[in-house]
């Protein structure tokens, strides 16, 4: 074990914190829950891609600031900006899981094209997976596209798509050939929103805003080069855009941040005659989740070593979703109790604290425990791959089990 | 030994859910938490017409003179149809109050008009559980000074019955001078809170008994939001059921996944005690008032751990559809959000428990 970055990185780091201190006033609020960034948040981001403290591996010919890869100096930069509490660079699903899924799959026209406006900010994406009938169960999706006049042509509805009434683009997974095999038979195509023949209807969620939509496609026609990978390859593309989604939704500097705020609020908090910290049992909580979070955080960096010595994640990596979005979940819980009664305040009301954040985190992060792959689904994923466990065999089939729930006896309001 | 519900009290229980089903389907819930005053005429007058506005007011006042535990299962029927309607503070606590601690003379004023619901007094007691934001209300000379945060069943109220710093109990009117009321805004819509700020305004006292009234209050109003979360909880596994059984993925039924199953058994498993606990606690706060701030605090405390482990597990049970409005499962989710917070989180609670056995001094 060796935890000293070295000499060179100190230097780095020295750097970084500089920057920090002479540009911090220029940043973004780190509230700012837009879908779209604002101008300030696109300047900021454009501000640290010139600097290269994001987009910083991504080729300068795609608008990244095109530095040897160094996972090192990425997590500096991530603990400084962590550290000052100063937003690092945006996170959105254009640039957190569209553009790595391009970088590594996309044709060079396309990487040229998509990535530098989607990095500065001005291009924002949008993921049509799900869709009514296809959630955990993605490889049963529907819409399809079929070929005519060198044009795929789209129809189906997509569900749950975060920010697609603000997007500007889509990268959408529709079947291109019906007869081929459940998985075999799917693409993964690009194209804007504006196209004729798309209708976006937001969806309303607990949280009272309106953070997901439905998306409908009627005769969508999309040029046949706008495809990543080949024809009947999208649900392996698709693999890798969900796998760079788990590791945003686990991102370790997240929840410290999080926790960060949460240690704030618990000191700052009046309960009685001193502080909610000052609680013993508020603090043992406290104290709790942030073991949790630190071991999150060294979780990571043991992925890091295994991924600088070329060695896969392994069990490390396999959990990092169900236990980092839980985790999150937790730490906003946390807060609520804290409050007390001060804890249920919302749409705005007087006394309210953090306009609300924690009453919307606390239901938002209950959203990132199922999206992106349910718990369920992430425990499936661990025991089968991570631990090797027998699959489930194919139990019940429908009709069978839509029998056994007819004969079973409702079990209904709680009898004397 | 019987531990249960009476027939009457079974009665009462299909009564209130038959008239909660057609008067307050969730398309009403929605209609009315989408306005700026949710709260329900209609489902109110058919909670006026069962008479419940006076189930705690005594016979000789023109109520039906009934026990805690007929009000808390008029609160599970309540939570179960998530209806924007007054009743803690309104129809349990303000009774209660002037029952045990009012004048004659308040007695004869408040309650025919509590039952026949023609007024309606809200209850702001929280400062005698927790101090937030400094606030608090001293009394002095037949006025009172400060801030009370939460009075529960704010909107509408008529008067409110207000605990100073010592625990002692006062009506004032809501339109009393040196009183500025202000609405709060909560997570659940279908309930009303506000704070009240006190600038030297009048008010009459309740008989001053140390406290004993207060408490009774706090161990009241626990009940009937431990019996609320009972109701919410109740319809959130339901519907986790009836979900998991027509929903399908990987062409089955998801409630065939043993994952999905034990989720919907394990919010039973710790669902259905409470159902007991609640029972036995109301019934204590008539029949065994030496246990009833204590049970009252297990039932409190106990019903907000379990049911915010409903409240999501249900919602997780129902996947992205769970998160949505579409299906409304959220009105359930922060009901129980709101029991669990009001008149003490669990901590709090628990603590106060551990004081009541003397094993802690008092907070
Ligand atoms: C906040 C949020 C944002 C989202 N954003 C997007 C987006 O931008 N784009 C997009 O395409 N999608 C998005 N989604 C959708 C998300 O990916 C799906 O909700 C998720 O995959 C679950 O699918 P479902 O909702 O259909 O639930 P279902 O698959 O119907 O699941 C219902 C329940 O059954 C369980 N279950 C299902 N199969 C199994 C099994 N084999 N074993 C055990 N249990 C099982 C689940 O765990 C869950 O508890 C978002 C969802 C949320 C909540």
């Amino acid at each position: 074990m060796d935890l000293e970055y070295g000499p060179e990185y100190d230097v780095f780091r020295k750097q970084v914190r500089a920057f920090i201190e002479a540009h911090s006033h220029l940043a973004p609020p780190s509230s700012d829950r837009a879908a779209r960034p604002s101008s300030k948040a696109v300047e900021w981001q454009k501000l640290l891609i010139e600097h290269g403290y994001t987009a910083r591996t991504i080729p300068q010919e795609y608008g990244g600031y095109g530095a040897e890869p160094d996972i090192l100096q990425s997590r500096i930069i991530a603990e400084e900006f962590a550290r000052a509490r100063v937003p690092g660079g945006l996170s959105n699903q254009g640039i957190s899981m569209f553009v790595p899924t391009l970088l590594e799959l996309g044709t060079e026209e396309q990487k040229r094209r998509w990535i530098e406006p989607t990095l500065k900010g001005d291009v924002v994406w949008c993921q049509g997976y799900s869709e009514p009938g296809a959630g955990s169960d993605l490889a049963n999706l529907k819409t399809s596209a079929h070929i005519e006049n060198d044009e795929f042509v789209v129809n189906g509805q997509k569900i749950w798509t975060s920010t697609a009434k603000q997007a500007d683009m889509i990268f959408c997974l529709v079947r291109t050939e019906p007869d081929a095999p459940k998985h075999g038979g799917i693409s993964y195509l690009i194209f804007s929103m504006d196209t004729p023949g798309i209708e976006v209807r937001p969806l309303k969620t607990m949280t009272g805003h309106a953070e997901f939509n439905e998306v409908f496609f009627t005769d969508v026609r999309v040029p046949m080069h706008q495809i990543v990978g080949q024809r009947g390859q999208g649900w392996f593309v698709a693999n890798a855009t969900l796998g760079h989604e788990r590791g945003m939704l686990g991102d370790p500097d997240a929840l410290e941040n999080r926790l960060q705020a949460l240690i704030v609020l618990m000191q700052e908090e009046r309960l009685g005659q001193g502080r909610a910290i000052d609680n013993p049992v508020l603090r043992d909580r406290l104290v709790a989740l942030q073991a949790e979070v630190a071991a999150m955080k060294y979780n990571g960096m043991r992925i890091l070593s295994n991924s600088l010595r070329g060695e896969p994640g392994g069990m490390a990596k396999l959990i990092v979703k169900l236990q980092s979005c839980e985790l999150a979940h937790q730490i906003s819980a946390l807060a609520i109790d804290a409050m007390g009664e001060l804890g249920i305040l919302y749409h705005h009301s007087p006394r309210e604290r953090e306009g609300g954040a924690w009453q919307w985190n606390y239901m938002f992060q209950l959203g990132l425990i199922i999206g992106g792959g349910t718990a369920q689904i992430q425990k499936n994923i661990i025991a089968e791959r991570g631990l090797e466990m027998p699959r489930e065999p194919k139990l019940a089939k429908i009709s069978d089990a839509a029998k056994a729930t007819a004969d079973m006896p409702r079990h209904k309001q709680g009898s004397a | 030994m019987d531990f249960g519900l009476s027939q009457d009290q079974q009665m009462l229980r299909d009564a209130v859910a038959r008239c909660l089903a057609d008067t307050c389907p969730l398309e009403h819930v929605r209609e009315c938490t989408e306005r700026d005053n949710p709260l329900s005429d209609k489902v109110l007058r058919a909670v006026q017409d069962l008479g419940i506005p006076g189930m705690l007011v005594p016979e000789e006042h023109g109520g039906l003179g009934m026990t805690l535990l007929d009000a808390a299962i008029v609160a599970e029927q309540l939570a179960y149809a998530v209806a924007p309607v007054p009743f803690l503070a309104s129809h349990v606590l303000s009774p209660i109050a002037l029952s045990e601690a009012g004048s004659e003379e308040q007695k004869a004023h408040w309650l025919p008009k509590i039952a026949s619901g023609e007024a309606r007094i809200g209850v702001a007691i929280s400062e005698t559980i927790e101090v937030r934001d400094g606030a608090g209300v001293s009394s002095a000379a037949g006025k009172l000074n400060g801030t009370a945060l939460f009075a529960l069943d704010f909107e509408g109220a008529d008067a409110f019955i207000v605990a100073d710093s010592g625990g002692r109990l006062h009506l004032v009117g809501a339109k009393a001078s040196g009183l500025k009321a202000i609405a709060l805004t909560t997570i659940d819509r279908t309930r009303s809170v506000g704070e009240l700020r006190f600038d030297g305004a009048e008010a009459e006292p309740l008989a001053d008994d140390g406290g004993a009234t207060v408490a009774r209050l706090r161990a009241a109003g626990r009940l009937i939001l431990a019996a609320d979360s009972l109701g919410a909880g109740q319809a959130m596994i339901e519907k986790a059921v009836d979900y998991a059984g027509q929903r399908e993925q990987f062409g089955r039924l998801i409630g065939s996944f043993q994952a999905v199953k034990h989720m919907c058994a394990e919010m039973a498993a710790r669902h259905e005690p409470c159902r007991s606990l609640v029972w036995y606690a109301a019934h204590a706060f008539d029949a065994i008032p030496t246990e009833a701030s204590l049970v009252a605090c297990h039932a409190k405390s106990h019903t907000g751990e379990v049911h915010r482990f409903v409240a999501r597990t249900s919602t997780e049970v129902h996947g992205g559809m769970g998160f949505t409005d579409l299906i409304g499962l959220h009105y359930w989710f922060k009901r129980i959000g709101f029991d669990r917070q009001v008149l003490g989180g669990p901590e709090t609670v628990r603590a106060e428990a551990a004081a009541l056995q003397g094993w802690i001094k008092a907070a």
